[in-house]
């Protein structure tokens, strides 16, 4: 921003916006520097900050536990899944109501995101007994199904925001110019749709990978994603402190390094296209 | 431009996503009415037939219904508070002129990407512990007692937890709305002498009231259903001073077995988030076209 303040002021704000920033970032950054820290250091008396005894012993406490590579591997299974799964039923959605919209493309919409409001415990008790009986708990399958019903809305939703700005006159241009079908969707509507399908996949991935709902009711010992593995730390067991914090680091880092890059989208796609 | 055959193939672009979500809005909505008024328990299975409204009454009538209500109504409350009222401040913070805009920006947005059991854990036992969290260092510090968080107030440490996962929300978006505001507006306030507190109240306020609107009504949503930051830290006590309305239905219907009782509460649940729903739609259906 180009307005005229003295370095003074400057300065002054600088300095505040930081320390703010920093304190808000401390419980992350607490994470990032007791996960190297001895567990004896992590729970002195006289706390340090830097680890004095820097160690990776903790990672491997952690795998040798709770199996991280698992869970791991079950999280990205669920959320690149449903996110895959919602976008191959989303963007067919998503395309006829930007490019042929009706009067009632609207209602349809609004009525889309309405599931979004649905209180995922109103639907807990129902959607945990068919699950048993179709034995589906604790399946990686029966998880991706419900990840991609929760998500199908926001992922319309954003679709269709991007969509709606692509130009239809570049489209009849193309047709115009004698351009055949499938020349016009390689050379003219993919590359004009990929950023906008790129961010709502990133996105997704964010939200299904953090979801903590029904990760942890409808999984136990083999479909866990992280957020059920972190959850069985709950439960403190002797000195666990630095432990806790590898498992929390293994557990948000893969997704706070996606998210520092989808920030311009997270505010476009859980304001369902309201902010832009 | 919509011909019949386009109109056709819309449709059938359309089915899949239309026929999967009116499949999953109304299968399990429907069975979660019917079972409210059914006596349905895992544990008793001779506990069977028509229960009428007894649920209800049983759920409704319980202390632990009107405590976990008010405990949702507060925990809703607490957080938006803190999250719209410190979101404005850090937004207005943000837009000022200062160095390092893109990396604040980063590290203020971090917290929001924390998966809710390991925020719930890290302030659990990083922070609020009172033997060796950082909140108790801070206290002995300054020679205080050490306060044991989540046993002596246990609300309101799960709404600061919450509330720091939702405040880059809140600031993120205000701070999006805060830029689109064109400098000319502002540069024209200035010129006319307005002071910093009029150009706040008159141009700045005004021009944010949409998007604060958005955040209250959408956090409202999810906050309504906080679930792994009770589970991880309180379990919902001591008592049920950390029950919230979802986490009961979940003690209820899943830890007790008792389905019936469950869905009526889950019932109840669906009541209160459509009373909210509905002001949500009318304010994001009031900004579809613009």
């Amino acid at each position: 921003m180009a307005r005229n303040v003295s370095v003074q002021t400057r300065i002054g704000f600088t300095i505040a916006a930081w320390a703010i920033a920093l304190l808000l970032f401390s419980p992350i950054l607490w994470v990032l520097l007791t996960a190297f820290k001895t567990e004896a250091e992590a729970i002195a008396s006289s706390p340090t900050f830097f680890p004095q005894t820097f160690t990776l012993e903790n990672f491997g406490a952690v795998q040798d536990r709770s199996d991280y590579f698992k869970h791991a591997f079950n999280s990205i299974v669920v959320s690149v899944g449903s996110t895959l799964l919602g976008l191959i039923i989303g963007i067919p959605a998503a395309w006829a109501m930007a490019f042929a919209p009706t009067k009632r493309t609207k209602d349809v919409l609004m009525w889309m995101l309405s599931t979004k409001m649905m209180p995922a415990v109103g639907v807990l008790i129902p959607i945990y007994l068919i699950f048993r009986d179709l034995r589906l708990l604790d399946t990686l399958q029966g998880l991706t199904i419900i990840m991609t019903l929760i998500n199908l809305p926001i992922i319309i939703w954003m679709l269709y925001t991007y969509f709606k700005e692509i130009p239809v006159d570049i489209l009849e241009a193309a047709r115009m110019d004698g351009a055949e079908l499938w020349n016009e969707i390689v050379h003219v509507l993919v590359p004009m749709a990929v950023p906008g399908i790129a961010s709502t996949l990133l996105l997704n991935v964010i939200l299904a990978w953090n979801e903590a709902f029904w990760t942890i009711t409808l999984t136990s010992g083999r479909a866990g994603t992280l957020t059920a593995f972190i959850s069985s730390f709950s439960s403190p067991q002797g000195l666990f402190l630095a432990k806790l914090s590898a498992a929390s680091l293994l557990a948000i880092a893969p997704i706070l390094l996606m998210g520092w890059f989808s920030q311009k989208q997270l505010v476009r796609g859980l304001t369902f296209g309201a902010v832009k | 431009m919509a011909t019949a055959q386009t109109r056709t193939l819309s449709r059938i672009m359309m089915a899949p996503a239309v026929i999967v979500l009116l499949i999953w809005m109304i299968v399990p909505l429907v069975m979660t009415l019917w079972f409210s008024f059914q006596n349905y328990s895992l544990i008793n299975p001779m506990m069977t037939g028509f229960a009428g409204w007894a649920n209800y009454l049983y759920v409704i009538g319980d202390p632990s219904f009107t405590q976990s209500l008010v405990n949702t109504l507060i925990l809703v409350g607490g957080v938006l508070a803190i999250t719209v009222i410190g979101g404005t401040f850090l937004a207005l913070l943000l837009d000022q002129p200062i160095w390092g805009q893109g990396i604040l920006r980063i590290i203020v947005i971090s917290p929001f990407f924390v998966m809710p059991p390991v925020a719930a854990l890290i302030w659990k036992n990083g922070f609020m512990h009172p033997g060796y969290g950082m909140l108790g260092h801070l206290w002995k510090f300054f020679g205080l007692q050490p306060v044991d968080w989540f046993n002596q107030y246990p609300l309101f440490s799960v709404i600061v937890i919450v509330a720091w996962q939702w405040l880059p929300f809140a600031t993120l978006i205000l701070l999006t709305a805060l830029q689109s505001l064109s400098e000319e507006q502002r540069e024209a306030a200035e010129m006319d002498g307005a002071n910093a507190i009029n150009r706040f109240y008159y141009i700045i306020l005004p021009h944010m009231a949409r998007s604060i609107t958005i955040v209250i009504l959408i956090q409202t949503i999810f906050l309504l259903g906080i679930f792994a930051e009770i589970r991880v830290t309180t379990g919902g006590g001591p008592g049920y001073a950390s029950t919230n309305i979802a986490f009961l239905v979940f003690r209820t219907g899943i830890l007790s077995n008792d389905i019936g009782a469950g869905s009526a509460g889950g019932v109840v649940a669906v009541v209160i988030a459509n009373v909210v729903a509905f002001f949500l739609m009318r304010a994001v259906g009031k900004n579809l076209d613009a």
